[in-house]
């Protein structure tokens, strides 16, 4: 069982390498490019389970560790 | 079984004959691993088939020597019983296809190749060469290198102090990114490569073995064409964090006497360092790779060897010492494996899988394998320079202004400022100067580096531009005040097997040996990086040099910057106005005509030991010496550095005004004296047989040449700062 | 004084920062190992700069879950001093013994200079031999130092005195152009509110020689010596 995390900049806090992306793309030509964000994307392979009770462990590691949630949002998913 | 063809036998870069030599070697046709590892061993990057005559002719000893080359990196003595640690390596290819992981990764191996000897890295330079600005791919590269410099060495913790940087269109297709460490060492603690003990155990360490990298060694000793590119996927990636643990833990190992021998897996991975160990110990090694730490599964005997993942460490271990390297390691969060051990058989045995998968003789592959003496033909003397239209007088601000914001003199502060530069709290002079300096500990004396050559001057006369990379580093740690002591050499050239490179290659090697036997400044270490070619066009010859030297007391060094108003500024040295191959005609002017300006040995080392002499003495304020632009712009760099002008007192007229204040004549220094020393101080000149002119005073905030112009401090400074970041963001 | 290095796995200004402790000190620190469960009795415990787990993830979000850390918040609680620089500092805030979070360098580069400080607070352990206003020019190096924290934290920090130390330019004002990071307002240091906690990302350890071309991190060791001991 996989657990897929995205962790986010909340909006409203300022995201410099998203910044900077931007402006690389509209340099390469990519004129129609409104903003970037950047994240991370993170893949937890989780022992065979329960899918529900997964989500609220992974849910606790993004609290604990994974995400901080003083700048940062989370999006979890859970698959097979 | 996978059948040996002719095609497999190309694609690992070895000739029909190199082949028909390697069968004669086994005794029989090899197999694909056995291949392998005579294709790495045998390349261009492991064997110096193409350099290894010309090399020896290299002075290599000296009374501060330890250690010269032939091991992991140079050594020489710096008195107290230290001893400094000291190499510098090419990553050029890697960093062409792959700047950021790259230069990441090169800046990694060459602070294993000094920390396997023992020492602590305490300083990183690099000398990097990018192609020209306008060229659509200079500024990625530009960006990824200087980032992936900066995120190894940040990381690790080491100050990266100086180094070089140039653009020219003769780079467009192959970057240069030779990297530098220098470390500290007691000179009776030092670790050696060679292997002993029959029945020592073989260890790994670090990190786990991907397939990352295979081939890279190969890969460094083939020219480039459109498609190479497309070979991003074996380039490796740099893991610092672990190579910081490997550092430590390695450290600790070594405050012990568990290690027999240690050698660090850098190109061509476990093949290179096994067989080198062995071969260097006069003994035999067998491996069983089914204990090699794995990141992968199902990876073969040749993917294992031909590996070039980073982080990895190979070492001979004293028996009985297995345990407590290994919590050590353990405690360290790295891998720890016995993977074989130490035979008297001369020969590499491998297995996996509970068979022998490789059975070889290890001479052949080291000091047996090819060796060239391949033809040469002398580069043809530069013509002159010809009649040139001066600039007006009137234009001179302009001039001074452009030169000073050209992309070879621009200040590197947009580069060095993303470079952890004082960590480790040791750092007395920061980059931006001659030589950047580094405390040694907690006592008085420091190290004082740089790194220097001027291809320019090597394209148009290899000989006399060998001489003058020698002799510019060895001027830049006279003009801080340090006693030279020895150089590493990163020797960068188009494809050996063109009769007019290695034409370059011959010349700018006699050139350097001539300079490093006056100078008494000899190689310790080195590394040669050939095929810096792309469809045919190779890059200006450029042998870089890593100059180190001592200062006794740190307190007796000088930097550049101007000190007070009202000293008086001397020209060390006698010039002819020797505009060939100057910036001011490149940059000015148009033209990359003419000789460059010749080095006089015996005048160098007479004018820098009468400096050295007078820094030590306190005499002198500030110190510069002058090359790239001419007098000057020493002079411009010295008054921006402190804050302070200087008048040029009578400059000269006419033509005499280009010459004199642009021409790159060699062996010369600026140095700042308080006025009422002068006569003594033009005393000692006179009694030294050294040329000491007064050019000027300093004072005011312009730099004031009267009846000519009259140039704010300001506005060379922003004519000098402004250029790298305002490229780097457009 | 008693004082506490905590080394994490690269963490590497930890040999500077003892260094420093040692010379104004007089004695060497305790070098305690991230994986130790718990500090020995200490008056000041420094969480030192670096990369500490290579900085993967966030800066300092895995040093601020070892077992050692567990230790450092109770001792911090029962009012023992902690110092955090530059790594530590990010250390402190993942922890939450500091408000707040460290964003990427506004211009995404790591920046190592010598930069301005303003010295907002005197009246600190850690800052009592400096001058009100002072202005000191320290080493910054980092690539990520861009504090953050809402307008209303923000407007807190402020209220309370909290925030010690700010980016300035050579003439004490604080200016856009002096700000090395984008960190908001300009902060460089804070402490916490019972003053025992402070985190900055400057490197007082790199100016505590004339070598080094500065000694204006020499009055902060000798602040907390002088109140330590």
């Amino acid at each position: 069982m996989k657990a897929r995390i995205h962790v986010t900049l909340k909006n409203g806090v300022l995201d410099p390498q998203g910044k900077a992306i931007e402006n690389a793309l509209k340099a390469l030509g990519f004129d129609n490019v409104a903003g970037v964000r950047q994240g991370k994307f993170l893949e937890v392979d989780l022992a065979p389970g329960d899918a529900g009770a997964a989500k609220a462990q992974v849910d606790d590691m993004c609290q604990k560790l994974l995400a901080n949630t003083v700048i940062e949002d989370y999006d979890i998913e859970i698959e097979g | 079984m996978t059948e040996i063809t002719k095609e497999l036998v190309r694609d690992h870069g070895l000739s029909d004959d190199e082949y028909d030599l390697v069968v004669k070697h086994m005794g029989r046709t090899p197999n694909i691993t056995e291949l392998g590892i005579f294709s790495v061993m045998w390349s261009e990057h492991c064997s110096y088939k193409s350099s290894r005559v010309w090399l020896k002719k290299l002075p290599t000893s000296g009374p501060q020597v330890i250690q010269g080359p032939g091991e992991n990196a140079g050594i020489v003595d710096i008195g107290d019983g230290d001893a400094a640690v000291f190499k510098m390596e090419s990553h050029n290819h890697p960093s062409f296809i792959e700047p950021y992981q790259g230069a990441a990764t090169g800046v990694g191996g060459i602070m294993r190749d000094v920390f396997t000897m023992g020492a602590r890295p305490v300083a990183n330079l690099n000398a990097l060469r990018f192609g020209a600005p306008d060229h659509p791919k200079t500024r990625y590269l530009v960006g990824g290198v200087v980032s992936g410099i900066g995120g190894y060495g940040n990381c690790m913790g080491v100050p990266t102090v100086g180094g070089e940087v140039n653009f020219h269109p003769g780079y467009n297709g192959n970057i240069l990114v030779n990297a530098m460490t220098v470390g500290v060492a007691k000179a009776d603690r030092i670790f050696y490569s060679a292997a002993a003990g029959v029945g020592n155990p073989v260890v790994y360490v670090g990190s786990k073995t991907g397939r990352d990298g295979i081939h890279g060694a190969t890969m460094a000793s083939a020219e480039f064409d459109d498609q190479s590119e497309e070979k991003r996927p074996t380039v490796q990636v740099g893991d610092p964090f672990t190579e910081k643990l490997l550092l430590e833990a390695c450290l600790e190992l070594m405050s012990g006497d568990a290690i027999v021998a240690i050698q660090d897996m850098g190109a061509a991975g476990l093949t290179s360092s096994s067989v080198e160990m062995a071969s260097k110990g006069q003994v035999g090694i067998e491996l069983d790779l089914d204990q090699v730490p794995t990141r992968e599964t199902g990876m073969t005997p040749y993917e294992m060897m031909l590996s070039e993942s980073q982080e990895r460490m190979l070492m001979v271990l004293k028996p009985g010492s297995e345990e407590r390297a290994a919590d050590i390691f353990r405690k360290w969060e790295l891998d720890f494996a016995i993977i074989g051990q130490i035979t008297d058989t001369n020969r590499l045995v491998l297995r996996h899988g509970g068979a022998v998968v490789a059975d070889m003789p290890l001479h052949p592959l080291t000091e047996q394998a090819p060796s060239y003496k391949r033809p040469w033909v002398a580069t043809e003397a530069a013509e002159d320079i010809g009649d040139l239209s001066y600039p007006d007088t009137s234009a001179f601000d302009a001039v001074l202004l452009r030169l000073l914001a050209c992309p070879d003199l621009a200040s590197r502060r947009w580069i060095w400022e993303q470079y952890d530069h004082s960590v480790m709290a040791n750092t007395i002079q920061k980059p931006g100067g001659d030589a950047a300096i580094v405390r040694v500990g907690d006592s008085a004396k420091a190290l004082a580096m740089t790194t220097d050559v001027t291809p320019r001057y090597c394209k148009a006369d290899p000989f006399e531009g060998g001489k003058q990379a020698v002799a510019e580093a060895w001027r830049n740690l006279t003009a801080v005040g340090a006693t030279p002591l020895a150089i590493t050499d990163c020797l960068n050239f188009g494809n050996p097997e063109r009769p007019e490179i290695m034409g370059q290659f011959a010349g700018c090697i006699e050139g350097m040996a001539a300079a490093c036997e006056a100078l008494n400044f000899p190689v310790v270490s080195g590394n040669v990086s050939l095929y810096n070619e792309t469809n045919g066009e190779a890059i200006p010859p450029t042998p870089a040099v890593g100059g180190v030297g001592v200062l006794k007391d740190l307190r007796k060094s000088v930097t550049l910057a101007l000190k007070q108003t009202g000293s008086t500024l001397y020209v060390i040295g006698e010039a002819t106005g020797h505009l060939g191959q100057s910036l001011f005609l490149r940059e000015i002017l148009g033209s990359e005509a003419g000789p460059p300006p010749p080095v006089a040995l015996d005048v160098e080392k007479q004018n820098g030991d009468f400096v050295r002499k007078a820094i030590g003495e306190g005499l002198v304020l500030a110190c510069h010496d002058v090359s790239d632009g001419g007098l000057i712009v020493a002079l411009a760099e010295m008054a921006m550095a402190g804050g302070i002008g200087v008048e040029i007192t009578s400059p000269p007229q006419g033509p005499a005004l280009w010459h004199t204040l642009f021409g790159e004549d060699q062996g010369r220094y600026i140095i700042e004296i308080e006025t009422h020393k002068r006569d003594a101080f033009e005393k000692r000149a006179l009694d030294a047989g050294v040329s000491a002119s007064q050019i000027g005073l300093t004072g005011g905030n312009r730099l004031d040449l009267p009846g000519i112009a009259a140039i704010p401090i300001e506005k060379m400074r922003a004519a000098n700062e402004d250029w790298l970041p305002g490229y780097m963001a457009s | 004084m008693r004082s506490a290095v905590v080394v994490f796995p690269a963490s590497n200004c930890d040999q500077d920062v003892a260094r420093a402790l040692e010379k104004v000190t007089g004695t060497a620190p305790h070098m305690v190992w991230h994986a130790d469960s718990a500090l020995p009795e200490v008056d000041l415990i420094v969480l030192p700069g670096g990369f500490s787990y290579g900085d993967y993830l966030r800066c300092g979000a895995m040093a601020a879950k070892t077992a050692i850390m567990a230790d450092v918040v109770r001792r911090a609680g029962a009012g023992t001093h902690v110092l955090g620089i530059c790594n530590g500092f990010q250390i402190l805030l993942e922890t939450g013994l500091l408000p707040g979070a460290m964003l990427p360098n506004a211009n995404v580069h790591f920046v190592c200079r010598d930069v301005h400080l303003k010295t907002e607070r005197t009246d600190t352990v850690f800052t009592r031999h400096y001058e009100n206003d002072a202005l000191l020019r320290i080493p910054v190096a980092h690539h990520e130092g861009n504090y953050f924290a809402s307008d209303q934290v923000l407007d807190d920090l402020e209220g309370s005195g909290q925030i010690v130390f700010r980016y300035a330019d050579e003439n004490a004002d604080i200016t856009e152009d002096a700000n090395p990071n984008g960190a908001r307002r300009n902060i460089a240091g804070l402490i916490n509110g019972r003053g025992n906690v402070l985190g900055m990302m400057p490197h007082p350890e790199r100016a505590v020689d004339d070598a080094h071309g500065g000694i204006d991190g020499l009055p902060l060791f000798r602040s907390l010596l002088d109140a330590l001991s």
